[in-house]
């Protein structure tokens, strides 16, 4: 008498169970899996992004202008750092997908090394990003912020950038930063600016040759530069703050936005690289401990290099639409 | 199974002798593309400043021509051309470093056509929105810019 049903008679049928119409084993679906909601979530960063510059599309600030530089090199030069960047990041990609080749061959020496290749190169853009973020958070030529928010920069008549710092003349009377020692022991404020509008509109005053310049962009795709008269009516009627570098507050390469949003996206882009490398690294000990040789498969490699490419893909979109669009 | 890759890309038209050349070959293609891009971005052609058609004016049959030639009426050749070239990397790049080329049909269109449709709807519509709010502070009558 057979109580239990041993055989459903549906054995080698399709809806038998047992059946894997992916061929992929669980652990690499899920990571799939995982990539996809993870690139919903940067597409909602990217987004929302769009979503804010088609907003203030006439006043963004144009990235050739604030991501210019370059290590050692003191010369305005758009472009090349990010691009270095990338290759560095592509190169990495190609170093991990050798690794899985190579562990599909089973050849343990080749793995550790374009492992160890790929942690470097993820180290090296990790590295650069800080770089980055360190030149856009110092900032270099500084600006005058206005009651409204909006960014006023100084140029000179041929149309480049002169620094607040260039041409500030000091006009006493600033304030004194307030410490709880010296005020009020219940409040205190971030460090003050280190000049004053006034400053900077007796230095504008001072200097025939330099003009404002405000975020508008004009037909020519370029900022709107003001008259001497407006120049100094703007500073002195308007002007509020004077901002140098970035932060979550001011920008003074134009709106707070777009800081907001590079910090944001490059941020969480960072993180990403920086726990695709701490993961990078357990698995790299784990095949020089020989784990994957004796369970006979580096599956795990290839797992952890579809994170790392999806590192990689992400970073593509960031660069188009951070850096060129 | 796993262990077993096509080797062609471009459609057949480049083939190579094994996984490892095939990646070398496809770094060289992105690193071209890159380069691409970067060239165009520092010197941004004039040619490609301005947008190639400007909006029909008109009833139905002009909106319907407005949105089936959108990306060459509302966009700067030059932003369309960047952002082709990126989906061009990221295929290659989640085809053959990912493997995806290697992949059942069905893992890559779960994984693909469930990805692109959500981020086209999420994209038109804040893309939308966005567009809708700055015609509000330019046509309407808010004052913000002081």
């Amino acid at each position: 008498m057979d109580t239990t049903v041993a055989n459903t008679g549906t054995e080698g049928k399709t809806w038998g169970g047992g059946n894997k119409p992916l061929k992929a084993s669980y652990g690499k679906m899920m990571m799939w899996f995982f990539i996809v909601s993870d690139a919903l979530t940067f597409s909602g960063f990217l987004a929302a992004y769009g979503f804010s510059r088609f907003k203030f599309i006439d006043s963004w600030p144009i990235a050739d202008e604030v991501f210019t530089h370059i290590p050692f090199y003191h010369e305005p030069a758009p472009m090349i750092y990010v691009a270095f960047m990338t290759f560095v990041l592509i190169m990495s990609s190609v170093t991990m997908v050798l690794a899985v080749d190579a562990g599909h061959h089973m050849n343990k020496a080749k793995v550790t090394l374009y492992m160890f290749l790929t942690i470097i190169g993820g180290l090296i853009f990790v590295g650069s990003q800080a770089w980055e973020w360190g030149t856009f958070i110092k900032g270099d030529y500084g600006a005058v912020q206005t009651k409204g928010g909006n960014i006023l920069q100084l140029v000179n008549t041929e149309g480049e950038r002169v620094a607040i710092s260039s041409i500030a003349i000091d006009a006493h009377g600033e304030r004194v930063q307030h410490e709880r020692k010296n005020g009020l022991w219940f409040v205190d404020e971030g460090t003050l600016p280190s000049y004053t509008v006034d400053e900077v509109y007796n230095g504008l005053v001072a200097h025939p040759d330099v003009l404002v310049r405000t975020q508008i962009i004009n037909e020519e795709g370029e900022k709107t530069v003001l008259s001497r008269e407006e120049s100094l009516m703007q500073i002195k009627n308007n002007g509020k703050l004077v901002v140098e570098g970035a932060n979550l507050k001011v920008n003074e390469y134009g709106t707070s936005l777009f800081a907001d949003f590079f910090f944001f996206i490059t941020g969480f882009h960072g993180f990403h690289v920086f726990s695709g490398v701490v993961i990078n690294i357990i698995i790299f000990f784990n095949v020089i401990l020989g784990t994957y040789e004796r369970r006979n498969s580096y599956e795990m490699v290839e797992k952890v290099g579809l994170y790392w490419h999806f590192v990689d893909l992400v970073w593509v979109f960031v660069f188009t639409f951070f850096y060129l669009v | 199974m796993a262990h077993e890759h096509k080797l062609a890309i471009f459609r057949g038209t480049v083939k190579f002798k094994s996984n490892t050349q095939k990646i070398w070959g496809v770094l060289i293609f992105l690193t071209i593309v890159t380069a691409i891009e970067v060239v165009l971005g520092i010197y941004k052609p004039e040619f490609f400043m301005h947008t190639w058609m400007t909006p029909f004016e008109g009833g139905f049959l002009a909106t319907l021509g407005n949105i089936l030639f959108s990306p060459i009426i509302y966009m700067k050749p030059l932003n369309l051309i960047f952002i082709v070239l990126t989906i061009i990397k990221a295929y290659y790049i989640t085809w053959d470093f990912m493997h995806m080329r290697d992949e059942t049909k069905a893992l890559r269109r779960m994984v693909v056509w469930t990805g692109v449709f959500l981020i086209c709807y999420l994209v038109f519509i804040l893309l939308q929105e966005g567009g809708y709010i700055e015609s509000v502070y330019t046509n309407g009558f808010i004052k913000r810019d002081f």
